[in-house]
């Protein structure tokens, strides 16, 4: 069965991980009707150890290191990067900084090739923490609501999946390695997160003094308590201090029935561990009071397929998904990385299928002033069943307006979620006598402001390996 | 035909009267009558929506029903009354073998051939009777239609395309008015020879051998509309040969099917053959031999 070889790349607050995937794919349709190519299934060939994430200070990463990692465990795996066609790094935590984010991408580089290269913000991270624990499959399998929570070093990312959709996302500043402590009980790390839920908890907690067991107990049972405020829809001054930056409001609207953990702690939320402080810090005590919380009694309690691993995997198996069959693209100009994405609305959108052309132009001036990028992905929703005359006015809408706006020689590039793209591609690239490129996909939704990474195309070129990005930075 | 609402609650009312007289208990609340005007003959019974709304009472997991019936056309979730059908059920069961009907008995619209400029020829059968039970005519033209061809097409094209009625006359009124400029468009844009396109009444699909080697068509490439089934009479096919000869084994044959507005849809059909002729030319081989 053909396949394409994906890496995964999790660099986090407190450990950096790889792993190799390869996603299988099929023509699902049969030998009589046009193909339909989808990833039938997805199969973890290596999973790296568990490093501790390289750092230089506090909140930089040693990017030399994170290469020499990342290019040890290409070599233990028995792969080179041209074999890898799509993949993901995806920065979380507190190490998802603007700052590390370019450094490393720019340090792997030479790992690229071929291979798309992304990053995550908490929103994105959550819900690809809670597609790697298996939560996401376990919603559409068992069609019901799962919370996951992902419980790393400085996050906790929540997301709720209702029969396979994410229904709402959110990240809270609650971690394992929030506080840490030596052997002989001195703080020897305090986070600004930690010392607000203290504070709430009423315990005086100092950097470099000693703390009491008990007293960091009553601050773990906070956390816990704080996390099933939460997830009740609960609004609170400490739970706005602790929401993470950049992270969604956290509205569900809908009964949880499920409730699953993955992440670091998450092992001592599902096994009862001796030595509490055996990682110096918050992390087993944290897993050990959310055990004894509300949460696993308000909740059913599933096990994760992954646990500390769970970001990796998602990253590794679920960011790249792939185009609809009948595509056009009129030149192999692939890969195609941090493309943004203008999204038009529903009146942008038959304004464009009226060819209206001054309202799609403004429209595309005016993002192309605020993004200052040469190239833009123009995406629609499409419409479901089109006629031959409004693909036409639509194909020379965009074509003509493209032309204007776009730099010399820069491709047309288009995205529909409707399966219409072969034909609109068709068109645009007629309209514009081939003067520019043009790659025209469909079958995938993005939403403004999202940014796209498209892999060389697979499968004879039938399909084209996407991913669909929202880089947010603190 | 217009209910007497008035008759019809004065008769229920009497009906409970007497019902009341010989003992029976009877909940004392105005008789419904349907709304006729306003409900059941203003909803297209046969529609998507229509279909979408499950008729059994009281499903355990209504969510989970409505899911299932998404993932399928099939009649699932209707409910019964005792041990057969609702009425609603069988009427749409009734209304959709109409469609079917209406799909093979009916001609195509003289307008839809019209405005794509398709002159008409016929096959050997004389009429959609002769047409249903001998198939064998309808792989053949008639001696004028074969004349027509001989003089109307412009001849040794890259690609000829036909349209036939098949067994679905609604397919092509559906389909064809947005796969044939597409195409057209596109084999342009390709460079290639494009022969003149006809249309053929009571044609099968076997009779674009006949037209190949009448026009002597690298490629030809018939629109069909498809038997049409319980579920949608709109599905039309493409089937494509390279080199097509009378006799030739059916496995030369290349097939796009399902082309309708829940399959593939038209437009994009035709992008989708637009190259797909474009791989035939160059490959110069279709069917079997293609895929290989």
């Amino acid at each position: 069965m053909p396949d394409i070889l994906s890496v995964g790349i999790d660099i986090g607050t407190s450990t950096t991980q790889v792993i190799f995937s390869r996603l299988m794919m099929e023509n699902t349709s049969g030998y009589f009707s046009v193909p339909h190519v989808s990833i039938v299934d997805k199969d973890v060939v290596y999973k790296s150890e568990v490093y501790l994430t390289p750092l230089k200070t506090n909140v930089l990463i040693d990017t030399d290191k994170v290469r020499d990692i990342v290019s040890e465990e290409f070599r233990k795996a028995g792969f080179t990067p041209k074999d890898t066609k799509s993949g993901a790094v995806i920065i979380t935590g507190e190490s998802a900084r603007k700052e590390n984010s370019d450094a490393v991408l720019a340090k792997l580089s030479d790992f690229a090739g071929d291979f798309v290269v992304s990053a995550a913000g908490p929103d994105m991270e959550s819900v690809i923490a809670g597609k790697g624990s298996g939560a996401f499959e376990y919603s559409m399998n068992e069609h019901c609501t799962v919370v996951n929570l992902d419980i790393g070093g400085g996050t906790t990312n929540i997301a709720v999946f209702d029969d396979g959709e994410v229904i709402a996302r959110g990240c809270l500043d609650i971690g394992g390695r929030l506080i840490c402590v030596d052997r002989q009980m001195h703080v020897t790390k305090l986070s600004p997160a930690a010392r607000a839920v203290s504070e709430d908890a009423g315990i005086d907690i100092r950097e470099n003094e000693k703390v009491s067991a008990y007293d960091l107990k009553k601050i773990t049972d906070r956390m816990a308590d704080l996390i099933f405020d939460f997830l009740k829809g609960k609004k609170s001054r400490i739970l706005s201090q602790i929401k993470t930056p950049g992270s969604s409001d956290f509205e569900v609207g809908k009964a949880i029935d499920c409730i699953c953990f993955s992440g670091g702690v998450a092992d001592g939320i599902y096994h009862e561990k001796s030595d509490l402080f055996q990682f110096d810090d918050i992390g087993i005590m944290l897993g050990k009071s959310i055990r004894t919380s509300g949460l696993l009694t308000a909740y059913q309690l599933i096990r994760a397929g992954e646990t500390i691993r769970a970001t990796v995997v998602g990253a590794g198996t679920y960011t790249t998904t792939i185009s609809g069959s009948t595509i056009t693209y009129t030149k192999d100009i692939f890969p195609l990385k941090n493309i943004p994405v203008l999204k038009l609305n529903a009146s942008e959108q038959s304004a464009c299928f009226l060819g209206h052309q001054k309202e799609v132009s403004d429209r595309v001036r005016w993002f192309m002033a605020q993004s200052d990028a040469p190239l833009i992905i123009l995406a629609m929703d499409g419409i479901k069943n089109p006629s031959y005359a409004q693909v036409r006015i639509a194909a020379g809408c965009i074509g003509q307006v493209m032309d204007e706006c776009l730099e010399k020689k820069q491709p047309v590039i288009v995205v529909i979620k409707n399966d219409i793209a072969k034909a609109i591609g068709q068109l645009i690239y007629q309209y514009l006598k081939g003067r520019r490129q043009v790659v025209a996909i469909d079958s995938i939704a993005v939403d403004e402001g999202d940014y796209v990474d498209m892999g060389k195309p697979v499968m004879n070129g039938m399909v084209v390996p996407v991913v669909v990005k929202t880089l947010v930075f603190g | 035909m217009a209910v007497d609402e008035k008759l019809v609650n004065d008769i229920v009312r009497a009906v409970i009267e007497q019902l009341k007289l010989a003992g029976v208990s009877v909940k004392d609340t105005e008789p419904e009558v349907f709304d006729t005007e306003s409900s059941m003959l203003m909803t297209d019974i046969t529609s998507r929506e229509c279909k979408s709304v499950p008729l059994l009472k009281n499903p355990k997991d209504p969510e989970a029903l409505k899911r299932m019936m998404r993932l399928t056309t099939a009649r699932i979730g209707v409910g019964s009354a005792g041990a057969r059908l609702k009425t609603q059920t069988l009427l749409t069961l009734r209304a959709d073998h109409a469609l079917a009907r209406d799909a093979v008995i009916m001609d195509v619209d003289q307008k839809v051939l019209e405005n794509l400029n398709l002159f008409t020829v016929q096959t050997c059968c004389k009429d959609k009777n002769e047409y249903l039970t001998r198939p064998d005519l309808g792989r053949k033209l008639s001696i004028e239609g074969a004349a027509a061809v001989r003089e109307r097409c412009v001849k040794r094209p890259d690609v000829q395309l036909i349209v036939a009625d098949g067994l679905s006359s609604t397919a092509i009124n559906a389909n064809i008015m947005n796969v044939l400029p597409m195409l057209n468009d596109g084999l342009t844009a390709a460079g290639l020879k494009i022969g003149t396109p006809f249309f053929v009444r009571f044609g099968r699909v076997a009779v674009e051998d006949q037209i190949a080697e009448l026009v002597g068509a690298k490629v030809v490439c018939i629109f069909v509309g498809e038997r049409p089934g319980l579920g949608s009479a709109e599905s039309m096919s493409a089937y494509l040969v390279y080199n097509a000869r009378v006799g030739m084994p059916e496995a030369r044959r290349t097939v796009v099917s399902n082309i309708h507005k829940d399959g593939i849809t038209a437009v994009e059909a035709g992008a989708y053959l637009t190259d797909l002729i474009q791989k035939i030319l160059s490959a110069k081989a279709s069917g079997v031999e293609l895929q290989n």
